[in-house]
């Protein structure tokens, strides 16, 4: 669905990489993480598949088309995209918020008004929301309405940039365990990138791992939760376990005492 | 009601209208120009200082000199018009005017609109990406109407500008609220003074306040306040247009006057012995003295009255001082050569520059000639009008007479009068013809050595109507029909303080002491 091959992308004129020589092939309908450090070339790599940010060298295919086949923005409409700063137009309300994609694609009123409503449905917000502007909801309810725009122009890709990343630790693991449900209810193949590793755990079918703009680790989540030969990746993967096993000892424990 | 305030509300309608077009019309070519200039800045960097810095530079030049800059530049560009297609254009009055405050209005309006822009939520920019708007659904649907209102802000302060700095347009030839500001200020009718300034701050405070309307409908995304602040705005152009479309018939005769009372009095002389020949006549009072010329030879005004030794001197660029008939003799061909501008003859008073002192100051020092003055003159300060000093005949009896004063200061003439009266200063330059001369019982100082030149009062015509002969016939009662001592007393009617009158009453009762048929 979507294959990277041999990207690479450098902001300063060579003199270091955020992305170098990276390949990645993602399957239908597969939920895939991309997790690393701050700086370690994950956005950037993400942004490359709607041209968000384009590579300096390698090419990349979206659906068996080049994405620079086309001109960005139509590229775009048939790829969603939600990230960390939401970004809902603040004079706009929520239904106009929604109703964006289509309408740029020149969908009748009824269709958008249609689709609208589907999605707030979709997303768990009460109707008469759609009436309200950004600015009323909270941050969950926010990020809610940017997971039902970037789904409006039904893409059957999504990209994810942290997108719960400024949500409570509550709101983000709803969202988080709501979105899996419906990537897999609309058949999406989606790619997120977090700094979380517990959530791309809990979330992914599958997982890359990339330090300093390269691959280090890719697999399926218990894969690498298991054992890994990279020191770092094991370092890494280690900390959702240990959490896990401190939870599950703390439990006992408390198990025993009653 | 004061006799002054009815006068001053009669010419309401008219300066008013002229007001609201030309600051409408500067403002809306400003918006036009700056929108556009705003999103190309907003966007490159390479654009936008240059842009910026212009625009802060002109707001930096007095908006009075940015006004008369654009006079003789128009002018330039007219002559290169005729020369190449044969089509002059009108350099005088609202193109200068318009041109000059539109540059005016860009600055504020480039700076909040550039802000605006820059200062969008990248994460917003970023979303719009996003959900596929192209740069141009970018600008439209998301970063103008996030910018809207901080560009609406400087819309404000632009119209708050313009407005004022309309009032100085009068200079140039063209009506507006400032005609009361400058002529009031000449003949000391501050009833006239205050009425311009209070229409000019009450039209700047409406329409800030729709303005404000429009900028809260902006903000708060409701349609129905900006579209009854652009209603009633447009309303209040739209009456303006009506005030001038549906007004008097398009005037045959413009008369020009430079910018004091005997200029106001004479251009109301000569338009009352046209309209007794039966056509209509407009005036253009308060010209700059060397726009008045210029607009003469452009056709742009149709006659006025000037002064020989000032056409001499700064116009044909003479260094040397012929006598009185042989400077106007030789003045007569070199207009008509070099620029087709008639001149028809003198009105027999000379407005020529002297200087002057109190009397009993001057009894006091023994001072009855400038031979005399140049005694004292370490002693003393020297008053002048803003053109006095760097005039060639005060080089010349500087010169002649050796004066050396202890201080030069310039003033307003008004004010020149007051400071002399008040001890501020010891000699004025005056104007022979000055009523005030009389009235302050000043001496007016001999000059044995004819430093001073010859300042004879002339009708001069535009070349266009040089042969024109309703001009010709109306005008010639006029010709050497007027002495000094008449001149004085119809120019102290209207510059004193106690019953004043105006220029219009002045010339009426001139043209009947001066037996003027």
């Amino acid at each position: 669905m979507i294959s990277l091959r041999d990207v690479s992308k450098s902001f300063d004129g060579g003199r270091s990489f955020a992305v170098r020589d990276v390949s990645l092939d993602v399957a239908e309908r597969v939920f895939l993480s991309i997790i690393g450090d701050s700086g370690s070339g994950k956005t950037t790599l993400l942004k490359m598949v709607n041209r968000l940010v384009d590579p300096d060298r390698g090419s990349v295919v979206v659906a068996g088309k080049p994405v620079d086949a086309d001109a960005p923005h139509s590229l775009r409409r048939r790829i969603g995209y939600v990230f960390q700063g939401i970004g809902l137009f603040p004079h706009l309300n929520v239904a106009e918020n929604v109703g964006i994609t289509p309408r740029l694609l020149g969908w009748s009123e009824a269709d958008i008004r249609a689709r609208v409503e589907e999605l707030i449905d979709l997303v768990s917000l009460p109707r008469s929301y759609l009436a309200r502007m950004p600015s009323e909801l909270s941050g969950g309810q926010q990020q809610r309405v940017g997971v039902a725009r970037s789904l409006a122009a039904r893409p059957s890709i999504m990209l994810m940039d942290e997108p719960f990343g400024a949500l409570d630790p509550i709101t983000r693991d709803t969202l988080g365990a709501e979105y899996r449900h419906l990537h897999d209810a609309m058949g999406l193949t989606t790619v997120m990138v977090t700094h979380d590793v517990m959530e791309a755990v809990l979330l992914s079918d599958r997982i890359v791992v990339i330090r300093q703009g390269a691959i280090v680790a890719d697999g399926q989540p218990h894969e690498l939760l298991v054992s890994h030969p990279d020191p770092g990746v094991r370092a890494l993967m280690e900390m959702p376990r240990r959490q896990a096993e401190r939870v599950r000892a703390l439990m006992q424990d408390r198990a025993h005492r009653g | 009601m004061d006799e002054r305030v009815t006068a001053a509300a009669l010419l309401l309608p008219d300066y008013l209208s002229q007001h609201v077009l030309l600051s409408a019309a500067a403002l809306a070519l400003g918006l036009l120009i700056s929108v556009p200039l705003v999103v190309v800045a907003s966007r490159r960097a390479a654009v936008r200082w240059p842009v910026l810095g212009f625009a802060s530079v002109v707001q930096t030049v007095p908006s009075l000199a940015l006004l008369a800059l654009f006079y003789p530049l128009l002018l330039a560009l007219s002559s290169a018009s005729a020369y190449l297609f044969g089509y002059r254009f009108s350099a005088l009055g609202f193109l200068p005017s318009l041109l000059a405050l539109t540059l005016y209005s860009m600055l504020p309006i480039l700076r909040n609109g550039v802000t605006g822009l820059m200062n969008v939520d990248p994460a917003i920019i970023e979303a719009a990406r996003g959900v596929g708007m192209t740069s141009r659904q970018r600008l439209l649907r998301v970063e103008l109407p996030l910018a809207a209102p901080v560009l609406m802000a400087g819309i404000r302060t632009a119209a708050v500008w313009v407005i004022g700095a309309a009032t100085l347009s009068t200079p140039v030839g063209q009506t507006s609220l400032g005609n009361y500001i400058f002529s009031g200020l000449q003949v000391e009718n501050w009833v006239a003074v205050l009425f311009g300034c209070g229409a000019a701050v009450a039209l700047a405070i409406i329409t800030d306040q729709l303005l404000a309307l429009v900028e809260s409908g902006v903000g708060k995304r409701a349609p129905v306040r900006v579209w009854i602040g652009v209603g009633l705005l447009m309303a209040g152009v739209a009456a303006a247009a009506m005030v001038q479309g549906g007004g008097e018939r398009k005037a045959t005769y413009i008369i020009g006057a430079k910018n004091f009372s005997e200029q106001y009095i004479l251009a109301d002389l000569m338009s009352t012995a046209i309209r007794k020949s039966g056509h209509a006549v407009s005036t253009r009072v308060d010209l700059g003295s060397v726009i008045a010329f210029r607009a003469l030879a452009n056709n742009d005004i149709d006659a006025y009255v000037d002064y020989s030794g000032t056409v001499w001197a700064n116009v044909m660029g003479r260094k040397e001082w012929p006598a009185r008939a042989q400077m106007v003799q030789e003045m007569r061909t070199a207009l008509r050569q070099e620029h087709g501008v008639l001149l028809l003859g003198t009105l027999g008073f000379e407005n020529a520059y002297a200087l002057a002192m109190r009397r009993d100051r001057a009894q006091a020092l023994g001072i009855r000639t400038i031979a005399d003055l140049a005694q004292h003159s370490s002693e003393l300060a020297l008053g002048g009008d803003f053109e006095f000093f760097s005039r060639p005949e005060w080089g010349a009896v500087r010169d002649r007479y050796a004066l050396h004063f202890r201080e030069l200061r310039q003033f307003q003439p008004t004010f020149m009068y007051r400071a002399l009266a008040s001890r501020q200063v010891d000699v004025i330059s005056a104007f022979s013809s000055d009523g005030r001369i009389a009235a302050d019982d000043l001496l007016v100082l001999a000059d044995p050595l004819q430093a001073l030149p010859p300042y004879d009062a002339i009708v001069l015509i535009s070349p266009a109507r040089s042969s024109d002969p309703v001009l010709r016939q109306a005008l010639a009662p006029l010709l050497g029909r007027i002495p000094i001592e008449l001149m004085r007393q119809a120019n102290y009617a209207v510059d004193r303080d106690a019953d004043k009158r105006s220029p219009a009453q002045a010339a009426e009762w001139l043209s009947r002491a001066a037996h003027i048929r």
